[in-house]
């Protein structure tokens, strides 16, 4: 075991003129222990940069989710999740056991065969946001007119979330997933989605439909607050993150035409962008050894998954976009119980969205030169604001 | 080869399935079932793999 490495960083790390990931998770992922460092908020945590530490921390059961521990990394300013408290039924903030009721409640709604249903819905949507963008002329923003409206409309449809309340919570959204955003702002925007969706779960009571809040409903598992929460972070993971992956992906098949169409591609953008870097926050209930670092009771932690994924002991050459490797063992989605539960639905989009829009937009390119992207520094989630196209 | 699950440690993410469909499948409520002994090397690899990623380690795969 290591003494404390004192050696702070600058957190995040991720910075205008950087390359992605960032180049110090290399001289981290060789360090002994593991990197200490200090957030915005003042709070001490612990970086953990390698693929089988950041493994060993999603899954050790001394090293808790929820922030009512205290030591949890509040990270006002680095994107801080709700806690149950805040938001019932926000279960990513929630350990085993309790957990558990909440997984199990909606796993058999995001299987691989039920996602597999889902892809003539998904096709359509994507259809019908491919056939708006050629009406519009030819040129456009990919993010706002794609990348963003395709898992927006399907994790839409998939709750039963109006369509025509896209701008509110997709708005709303922005703001959680800012870095910059105030706590106040914060908020603000996670009380509005909170009421709007109790409204909603209020009108499915009276007329339920063919979509999963009214499954639900209808199970009666989770409580109606609970209900809110869930279908809360729901809408809001299912379409953040899967707008970034797919806004970048497009970026990287265009400089990489070969695998347009190999469904390999889907899982090495996953590995090599890990959007979700800053989104797994921990703390140690009790003394634990990572890494050869004894980590304290009360401290917390911060498994970086684009660091894991990076780790060049696992993936050769790991910072090539080389999709003939086998990625399949990254962490993009996290690992242990909290596991993307919409990881499925994910790769689906991400696969139908480039097969669809390359095939049917084949002329499609950047409309600026890719050094001008505006990439998200101000955001939980790496991506990009903006991705101007022509064809 | 030998392939041991836990149902109860499943967090039904799905992961076998997509490494050895042949091997795995998830019942009715997403928790990992065992279809089938993989029946070639090319099989027993993929089973290995979702022994190696499941993300709640249900899936033990024993060589003997």
């Amino acid at each position: 075991m290591t003494t404390v490495d004192k050696c702070p960083v600058a957190f995040p790390l991720r910075q205008p003129g950087q390359s992605f990931p960032p180049p110090q998770y290399l001289q981290f992922r060789k360090q002994q222990g593991l990197v200490s460092t200090t957030l915005p908020s003042g709070e001490h945590v612990w970086l953990v940069t390698r693929h089988e530490d950041v493994r060993e921390v999603l899954t050790d059961p001394r090293i808790s989710s929820n922030p009512s521990h205290p030591g949890f990394p509040r990270a006002a300013k680095t994107g801080g999740v709700p806690s149950q408290d805040e938001v019932p039924g926000w279960f990513v903030a929630l350990d085993p056991p309790e957990h558990g009721r909440f997984r199990k409640t909606l796993i058999p709604e995001f299987t691989v065969r039920k996602v597999r249903e889902m892809r003539p819905a998904i096709q359509q949507i994507v259809d019908e946001r491919i056939d708006a963008m050629l009406a519009a002329g030819n040129t456009g923003d990919l993010i706002a007119d794609f990348a963003l409206s395709v898992p927006s409309l399907v994790i839409s449809t998939l709750l039963g979330v109006p369509h025509a309340d896209r701008d509110f919570f997709e708005t709303k959204t922005r703001v959680l997933v800012t870095l910059t955003s105030t706590d106040e702002q914060r908020q603000a925007a996670s009380k509005a989605l909170l009421r709007y969706l109790n409204r909603l779960i209020v009108i499915k009571q009276k007329r339920p439909g063919d979509d999963l809040i009214s499954r639900l409903l209808a199970d009666g598992t989770l409580g109606k607050q609970e209900l809110s929460g869930v279908s809360m972070l729901l809408l809001i993971a299912g379409h953040e993150t899967t707008a970034n992956n797919i806004g970048l992906g497009v970026v990287t098949l265009l400089s990489h035409p070969q695998w347009i169409g190999d469904e390999r591609a889907v899982e090495e953008l996953l590995r090599y962008y890990s959007v979700a870097d800053l989104v797994a926050f921990r703390v140690a209930v009790e003394d634990v050894e990572i890494g050869g670092q004894l980590i304290r009771a009360g401290e917390g932690i911060i498994p970086l998954v684009a660091a894991a994924n990076h780790d060049g002991t696992v993936f050769e050459r790991p910072d090539e976009f080389d999709p003939s490797r086998s990625a399949r063992s990254h962490v993009a989605f996290g690992y242990g119980v909290h596991q993307c539960l919409g990881q499925n639905l994910v790769r689906v989009e991400m696969d139908i969205a480039y097969r669809t829009l390359f095939e049917r937009i084949p002329t499609l390119e950047l409309a600026v030169p890719m050094t001008e992207l505006p990439i998200k520094y101000d955001g939980v989630l790496y991506g990009l604001h903006s991705l101007p196209v022509r064809w | 080869m030998r392939i041991r699950v836990d149902t109860d440690r499943c967090v039904g993410a799905g992961q076998c399935v997509l490494s050895a469909p042949d091997v795995f499948d998830q019942d009715d409520l997403g928790i990992v079932m065992v279809l089938a002994e993989p029946a070639d090397e090319p099989a027993r690899e993929a089973a290995r793999q979702a022994g190696v990623i499941c993300p709640s380690q249900a899936i033990t795969v024993g060589e003997s």
